[in-house]
């Protein structure tokens, strides 16, 4: 037992270390090498991927909160759209066939792998946004705000509220149901719906990663799927690789080594789908 | 002028709020260390096996019992405790946020901010419904 838990902590601080390096969070690659890679029951997987999905989230906004970037207010209300989602999808984990969930997750792995290594986004920041007009439910909401820039304060204006709460609750409901963080449709429905910059979107979707895998930790907590013995090494070890790899991402941009964690990535994303198909999960 | 002296404001919010989390998720990381290595000291041969899935015991599972166990201190159930605080960092980051807002008299954000805390709250404790 003591082996194959010093062999899961050393897998839990290599996926802590990619999932930082690429930006997709410890979750994604967690659940993967639980049920391929040691055989652990899904269920069991996505419990503990959430564990450590909280831990870094809340780790890493712990340092940028203070920075002044994210939007509080914003986040906040958006959270009512993922927590619901992520019980939703708490819930709809708890009867849905274990081989349709890891073919699911094999899907949204397969996408943010590939997204997140084709589209790296430049920022909007220095573009000059024209002064939208403000409808009521905008000033209620206090939905608008200002961040710096090495011009100077900049203002912004939410848009498209209403479709980018309902991308918000999926990005909530497919947390609960993967045990993953989504920040990757967190960033999509801020920045491109609601056109928020994209500084503010990255750093607010990590700051309601937390919150919103908390809503779905709670159900699967109550049913039994967090194992103390199973989370102590992959939280640890998780939370221990996403430092050191925050840490080398800020040494090395290199695009080849982005190159091979992605294409790693996406051969565990077909992994889960084959699996899935074939009923082995 | 120090921090402590400067209005309650959006800056002080976030400052306090990262110092928080920090705190929240350090707790929670000693528990699970402290957990773990009595878990080794308590139960060197035990082997489980988690290729099927069973679900866990209740003092696992509900908020009071695991309260109530980790006061035995047996490894699992501190460990357990510690995730518990994990879990619960979050929670007390929007609790935070409701009492920053209260102070702040913004009504809209208290009422958003109640209403994240019912959702999370009906999760927390979906077992006892």
């Amino acid at each position: 037992m003591v082996t194959f838990l010093a062999i899961l902590f050393a897998g839990a601080l290599f996926a802590g270390f990619i999932g930082s390096l690429t930006g997709l969070g410890g979750g994604v690659v967690i659940v993967p090498l639980l049920t391929i890679g040691f055989g652990i029951d899904i269920r069991y997987a996505i419990g503990t991927s959430l564990i450590s999905v909280i831990a870094t989230s809340s780790g890493a906004a712990s340092a940028y909160v203070k920075e002044g970037i994210l939007n509080i207010r914003i986040g906040m209300f958006l959270e009512i759209a993922t927590t619901l989602g992520a019980i939703a999808g708490a819930a709809i984990a708890l009867f849905a066939p274990t081989h349709a969930i890891a073919v699911v997750f094999g899907f949204v792995l397969l996408y943010s792998a590939i997204s997140s290594f084709l589209k790296r986004k430049e920022d909007r920041d220095e573009e000059n946004l024209p002064e939208k007009k403000t409808t009521r439910i905008i000033e209620i909401l206090k939905a608008k705000g200002t961040y710096p820039t090495a011009n100077g304060l900049k203002k912004y204006t939410l848009e498209h509220l209403g479709g980018g709460f309902s991308v918000m609750g999926l990005a909530g409901m497919l947390s609960g149901l993967l045990g993953i963080g989504s920040g990757a449709l967190k960033v999509i429905a801020m920045d491109s719906i609601m056109k928020i910059p994209f500084k503010v979107s990255t750093s607010t979707s990590n700051f309601m990663i937390g919150v919103t895998a908390a809503a779905s930790a709670g159900v699967y907590l109550n049913r039994g799927y967090i194992d103390p013995v199973l989370s102590m090494p992959v939280m640890v070890g998780v939370l221990i690789g996403s430092l050191v790899g925050a840490k080398f991402l800020i040494k090395s941009q290199t695009k080849s080594i982005r190159l091979v964690f992605a294409i790693v990535i996406t051969l565990l994303a077909l992994e889960m789908i084959y699996n899935g198909l074939a009923k082995n999960i | 002028m120090t921090r402590n002296d400067q209005p309650w404001n959006d800056a002080r919010m976030r400052d306090l709020m990262g110092t928080l989390l920090r705190v929240g998720v350090l707790a929670s990381a000693i528990l699970v260390v402290l957990g773990g290595i009595l878990f080794f000291i308590q139960h060197p041969h035990d082997i489980f096996d988690y290729s099927i899935f069973k679900g866990e015991p209740a003092r696992f599972r509900q908020v009071h019992l695991i309260v109530k166990e980790a006061l035995n201190f047996r490894g699992r159930d501190i460990i357990q405790l510690g995730l518990l605080v994990l879990i619960a960092t979050p929670v007390a980051r929007v609790i935070f946020s409701l009492i920053g807002f209260l102070i702040e008299k913004d009504w809209v954000y208290v009422a958003i901010t109640a209403i994240v805390l019912c959702i999370l709250s009906l999760s927390m404790f979906s077992n006892y419904l």
